[in-house]
């Protein structure tokens, strides 16, 4: 047999599937799937996409919940020479219609539950030349979405493609301070280190069933998958944490070895814990990122998980991940986020520009092959992450987060550097929020704000000061927040002002509307 | 009122944020429409304990119990009986 040489992505579903073709790649909802299934499908879906236009390069949008169509569509792209783009499922219609311009999408993959909203934006996407969709699409009007199951069974074989390890794999959107979510451009070459980087640390092999609750369209989700494929391991899949006893009925039926989880998650499940007791002998591997887990959560997650091995980690979107803390030293560096992933470096540089001594806060910068290309089309906003490097051309990523660094190279977080809101693990830009509150007919002011939550990390709440004449109430205008922001958006509490604090240059201060209002 | 009509209202209100009642089919599923997610399913649970005086355990958090207006209604229905 050939032999692969790993340079793709994708490479790791042939050489999976070539040396494992039975073994069961995911259980979605309660189902298995092969290997071979996977393959087989995917590489029919990127001939079907290949027919479509989609060329080496070009961007294909996937939109839709944890399901087998969307797997299948990762790795379709892929092997059709394409770059992925995955939408969170929660997406409302002027965010979804940003998105595909902004990346100038080729092809639509979606589900036919979310039609009430990709229906409503096709008429403005002039650059769409398919839209496909899995499920039912019980619309007259749609005669332009073709069915999912009808496109797999075209029999045409996919064209070779010519991609190389520099070329994009996926554009990653994440929030960012300016209001518009940004696309990490991440090259075959930077996504295949993190997922072998990853692997390492975590100590994985392919006798692992790696547990995935969390959206595909956030990268901590998304890599699960990347790993489990890569490993000819076996992924099981959900489509969310929002009904948790059949979660925990699902890990004990599939034996499930690796659980991946935000802080709200590992909340939730304490609480429960605290009711009636939770086991799950099973579990080797515990993973916490998007936000700190306390000490003390890790210590009562013993009880649920006592055989696992306790990792907290640090990452953002722009490299993947940053660093982790080796789970035998949890208990000894309370508070650290460990030290930089395998094949990576991390330092801390003062706002001049010089290292600072062990113990100081400096701002984290990360070296790495992980590291990414920049934003999609804004050389602006890659100017102001990504800085000259050692080497000439080299680049390396700075953060724009505090850290202090004990003397041993261990790493604890101090603050960000702008006022993201980091709420279920997600990321909030206060900027786009506002911008949705100002689009309210009656809003005059609005600003937002993270307060501190024990279950969400932080939750959003914005204060807002109306027209005279309105006579708009808290729960109107949530509704409205609801119609066009992700549910993790929209405000938690929304407090009417008759005014906001301002700064002597006349701008709205968080900060004293903040003092004033003790949490 | 009927229990589904007080379920339905406080979804359309509370959950849905929609005050047209059509746009909310009993069989339609909760995860699909988008309309519920981890935080809000507890909200959910707070409110069908207050209102129908039930105690909902955490292992009936499935969605055969609580994916769509019939099923929570059904769910509701037989919680009362068991009183």
């Amino acid at each position: 047999m050939r032999e692969f040489s790993q340079r793709l992505l994708h490479d790791s579903l042939l050489a999976s599937a070539a040396r494992l073709p039975d073994r069961t790649a995911l259980v979605i909802e309660g189902a298995p799937h092969t290997y071979s299934q996977l393959l087989e499908d995917a590489r029919r879906l990127a001939a079907s996409l290949q027919r479509r236009g989609v060329q080496r390069g070009d961007r294909v949008a996937i939109y839709m919940d944890n399901t087998w169509p969307c797997v299948v569509s990762i790795f379709a792209v892929l092997l059709a020479g394409g770059v992925f783009l995955l939408v969170n499922p929660q997406t409302k219609a002027a965010k979804l219609q940003f998105v595909l311009d902004d990346s100038d999408a080729k092809v639509l993959l979606t589900d036919g539950h979310l039609s009430g909203i990709f229906l409503s934006v096709l008429p403005q996407l002039t650059k769409l030349s398919a839209v496909i969709c899995s499920g039912n699409l019980a619309t007259e009007s749609a005669s332009s979405v073709e069915s999912f199951d009808a496109v797999l069974q075209e029999t045409i074989a996919a064209q070779p493609i010519a991609v190389i390890p520099l070329d994009l794999a996926a554009l990653i959107y994440t929030s960012g301070s300016t209001g518009n979510p940004k696309g990490v451009m991440q090259t075959h070459q930077s996504m295949v280190f993190a997922v072998g980087s990853l692997i390492e640390y975590l100590r994985l092999t392919n006798e692992h069933r790696i547990l995935c609750v969390l959206p595909l369209a956030f990268d901590y989700g998304l890599y699960q998958l990347l790993m489990a494929i890569q490993l000819g391991a076996t992924l099981v899949l959900e489509r969310s944490f929002t009904y948790p006893a059949q979660i925990f009925q699902r890990m004990q039926e599939q034996q499930v070895t690796v659980f991946p989880a935000v802080p709200t998650i590992f909340a939730m499940m304490l609480s429960t814990h605290s009711r009636a007791a939770l086991y799950f002998p099973s579990v080797t591997r515990v993973t916490n990122t998007a936000a700190a887990l306390p000490d003390d959560h890790v210590s009562r997650l013993r009880q649920i998980f006592p055989n696992a091995l306790i990792y907290k980690m640090y990452g953002l979107t722009e490299c993947k991940r940053v660093s982790y803390l080796e789970p035998e030293l949890v208990d000894g560096k309370p508070g650290s986020v460990g030290k930089a992933i395998p094949g990576t470096e991390i330092f801390l540089l003062s706002h001049e520009g010089q290292p600072v001594s062990a113990g100081e806060a400096g701002i984290l910068y990360v070296r790495g092959p992980h590291v990414m290309r920049g934003y999609w089309k804004r050389p602006d906003l890659s100017a102001q992450m990504l800085k000259q490097g050692k080497y000439p051309g080299e680049q390396v990523l700075c953060t724009h987060d505090y850290f202090r660094m004990d003397k041993e190279g261990f790493l604890y977080f101090v603050g960000r550097s702008d006022d993201i809101i980091k709420t279920r693990g997600e990321k909030v830009s206060p900027v786009e929020v506002e911008n949705v509150l100002h689009g309210i007919d009656g809003i005059r002011e609005a600003a937002v704000v993270g307060v501190a939550d024990e279950v969400l990390g932080q939750a959003v709440r914005a204060y807002v000061v109306l027209e005279p004449s309105s006579t708009l109430n808290e729960k109107q205008i949530r509704a409205l927040c609801m119609t066009r922001l992700e549910n993790f958006m929209v405000p938690k509490d929304i407090i009417i002002r008759s005014e906001l604090p301002k700064t002597a240059t006349g701008k709205i201060s968080k900060k004293i509307l903040l003092d004033q209002e003790p949490i | 009122m009927s229990i589904e009509q007080q379920i339905r209202d406080y979804i359309l209100a509370n959950l849905f944020f929609s005050g047209d009642s059509a746009a909310l089919a009993s069989d339609d599923s909760f995860l699909d429409k988008g309309i519920l997610d981890s935080t809000g399913i507890l909200e959910l649970i707070f409110f069908l304990e207050q209102q129908f005086q039930i105690k909902i355990q955490d292992q009936e958090l499935i969605p055969e119990n609580l994916d769509s207006l019939n099923k929570v209604t059904r769910f509701v229905q037989k919680k009362k009986a068991e009183g």
